[in-house]
């Protein structure tokens, strides 16, 4: 029987990363993630954890370090939040091309000006097509659970892709709750070691990051595109003997409620939680309403999706983040060009809301809801409502 | 003498700063705008501009143009605004985790250009607002929240830096020295070009803390002791200055600074 302990999200996260047995970490201090790195630094000191620690001087440096790590065939950790990513941006882009199997956990936080810390999706949407496989967690044990699941498919031969995990700033960073620990022997079974698929190696020379002129560089982007593409399988695969081994049990979209739902409210990260309470208390009205929660953003799992709300006349899409000067959310613009080619397609309401920290309560998702039905609101006329703004 | 009218630089209805008890930035906030006020700088001609971190809050503080830009960029965006306004009296008042890590490079090449701007590095010794990391200023083998068992890698001095790097003004006080820190703010007004002032500061709260450096009287006490005069300490041997900083004046030259070089392209082309 796995222990449960009650535990800082950050400070488990840290410890699954240690009982993951991780090669390197490279950091920079940006809040919220700051406790995963500092605790990993303890565990390092202590020499409970056998690892290079490195606490570079940007976070372009800090991903510059893990790709030479993971290079070379280390298991390789880094984490960071907001501006943090951004100035990794270029560093993103580098990681995935070379289909290097590095794990970067991202406290999600809202991007400057104007100065803010607190959670939103700003950062990772920024860069959603950077060839990244990127999933999104709801709570603490979600968290612990997929620091495995992240190396599990970043090192999979047949993916060899960096992974992300995202989970929400303050929100769950500095939250303590009950977190079941895996044992280090289901941990050992399920994470088998990192045999990487080609590494730098005198031996066996091979080259990284060469030339692409425009006679290769499309071949190498189609490439890119189906090793993302393909990974879904793995991903999935991956989800599945988790649950084999701990009895949770984790898939691309997962469902709420769906028996019967004629709106679902369509979440991801931990506003599901909060959006759950709403949807029950709607349900108990007799109101029918349910819920979908993308787990997987990248790659999108477009089959699972259409299949979920298949029966659905009405998505409510909660959006995180502003896609300035374009026609919704970025998660909104993605749900609708997933559902363009069906039959019977359900309508989308799209509500961005709960920027930089601003709370969202489940009378303003049952509000939310309210609205979508009502003719001649904004949300059924409009694109998107960024809502709640104090006009 | 009576103190010259500093308030007219701070946000006095904004007191008490969020600043933990102790801390240095209050007390270099003062001596700027001591300095300012005594140089008779009107606010309105005066750019105050900060990075992240503590001293990054000191803008919320101040009554003049202010500029807060991201994390270790603020140099650059300065120099972008006195390119265009030169006659903007420029301070950048930065933390070490800000100037000597993510935003190194701007300072090697800020002072290489010596780009008309005071530079007033707050040196705490470690990332204050994230929870006490260290930055590349953080002495050797020194205990801070990553570096459990003492810091691995050895620190830089960033006087020394912009020397060779080619400031017009470098010089190095503590928190504990308050005059001498308001007469090198004070002389670095004066200049054009590049200056720096670097002014060590307690952090009682982290780096003071996981040292054992004691109350926030005995880390004065320490900055007082540590912190030699650049004199004395030139003329010890290498073991003994193991034990001790430099503080003092390291250089004050007046090479053009890079908008007169850049003028004098123009003038050129003119002709």
């Amino acid at each position: 029987m796995n222990k449960k302990v009650g535990i800082e999200v950050s400070l488990a996260a840290a410890d699954a990363v240690k009982m993951a047995n991780v090669d390197l970490i490279a950091a920079y201090p940006i809040t919220p993630q700051t406790h995963i790195v500092e605790h990993l630094s303890e565990l390092v000191a202590n020499g409970e954890l056998d690892a290079e620690f490195i606490p570079v001087e940007s976070e372009h440096s800090a991903l510059s370090v893990c790709i030479g790590s993971a290079a070379v065939g280390a298991r390789t950790f880094t984490c960071t939040s907001s501006q943090g990513l951004a100035l990794m941006n270029e560093i993103i882009f580098i990681a995935s091309s070379m289909r290097l199997p590095i794990v970067l956990i991202l406290a999600n936080r809202s991007l400057s000006g104007p100065l803010s810390i607190w959670n939103d999706h700003t950062d990772v949407m920024s860069i959603r097509d950077s060839g990244w496989v990127q999933v999104f967690v709801e709570n603490g044990q979600e968290v612990f659970d997929h620091v495995f699941f992240a190396f599990r498919v970043a090192e999979d031969p047949k993916v060899s892709l960096p992974v992300i995990v995202n989970l929400d700033g303050f929100i769950l960073t500095h939250v303590i709750e009950p977190i079941e620990y895996w044992d280090q022997e289901s941990v050992n079974k399920y994470l088998p070691d990192f045999k990487p698929v080609s590494t730098l190696n005198p031996d066996a020379p091979v080259t990284m990051g060469a030339f692409g002129m425009p006679g290769i560089y499309t071949e190498a982007k189609k490439a890119q595109d189906e090793a993302l593409i393909n990974s879904k399988p793995e991903i999935i695969k991956a989800w599945k003997e988790m649950g084999e081994v701990i009895g949770r049990r984790y898939s691309p979209v997962e469902t709420n409620n769906i028996e019967g739902a004629e709106t679902v409210f369509l979440t991801m990260g931990s506003v599901g939680e909060t959006v759950s309470i709403a949807v029950e208390r709607l349900r108990a009205q007799g109101e029918p309403v349910g819920q979908v929660k993308l787990r997987l953003w990248r790659p999108f799992p477009v089959e699972e999706f259409r299949e979920a709300v298949r029966n659905v006349k009405r998505i409510i899409v909660i959006d995180r983040a502003v896609s300035f000067g374009g026609q919704g959310g970025p998660v909104a613009a993605e749900i609708r060009s997933v559902l363009y080619d069906e039959e019977n397609r359900p309508s989308v309401t799209n509500f961005i809301c709960g920027l930089a920290g601003r709370d969202v309560t489940p009378d303003n998702y049952i509000d939310m809801y309210e609205k979508s039905l009502k003719d001649g609101d904004k949300s059924k006329e409009e694109d998107y409502v960024i809502y709640g703004v104090r006009e | 003498m009576p103190l010259a009218d500093y308030k007219q630089y701070v946000a006095m209805d904004r007191l008490p700063s969020i600043w933990c008890p102790g801390c240095g930035n209050g007390v270099a906030l003062k001596a700027l705008a001591l300095a300012l006020a005594e140089s008779e700088i009107p606010p309105d001609k005066t750019l105050l501009a900060n990075g992240i971190g503590c001293s990054g809050r000191v803008g919320d503080y101040v009554r003049c143009h202010r500029f807060h830009g991201t994390h270790g960029r603020t140099l650059a965006f300065v120099t972008g605004i006195k390119l265009v306004r030169p006659e903007i009296k420029a301070v950048c008042l930065l933390g070490d985790g800000d100037c000597s890590a993510i935003g190194m490079s701007h300072f090697i090449h800020s002072a290489r250009r010596n780009v008309d701007i005071v530079t007033i590095v707050i040196n705490n010794f470690n990332y204050g607002m994230t929870g006490g990391q260290f930055s590349p200023l953080s002495p050797y083998n020194m205990i801070t929240s990553t570096s459990r068992s003492g810091k691995a890698e050895p620190d830089i001095d960033m006087c020394k830096l912009a020397d060779v790097a080619g400031a017009n003004y470098v010089s190095r006080t503590t928190i504990y020295h308050v005059a001498e820190m308001k007469n090198y703010i004070k002389e670095s007004l004066g200049k054009k070009g590049f200056s720096l002032v670097e002014i060590v500061s307690p952090c009682p709260t982290y780096y003071a803390r996981y040292n054992k450096i004691g109350t926030i009287i005995q880390q004065l006490e320490w900055l007082k002791e540590k912190f030699i005069p650049i004199e004395r300490y030139n003329e010890m041997n290498n073991d003994e200055k193991e034990n001790f900083f430099w503080r003092g004046i390291l250089i004050n030259r007046d090479l053009p600074d890079l908008y007169q070089h850049m003028h004098k392209g123009v003038e050129v082309r003119k002709r």
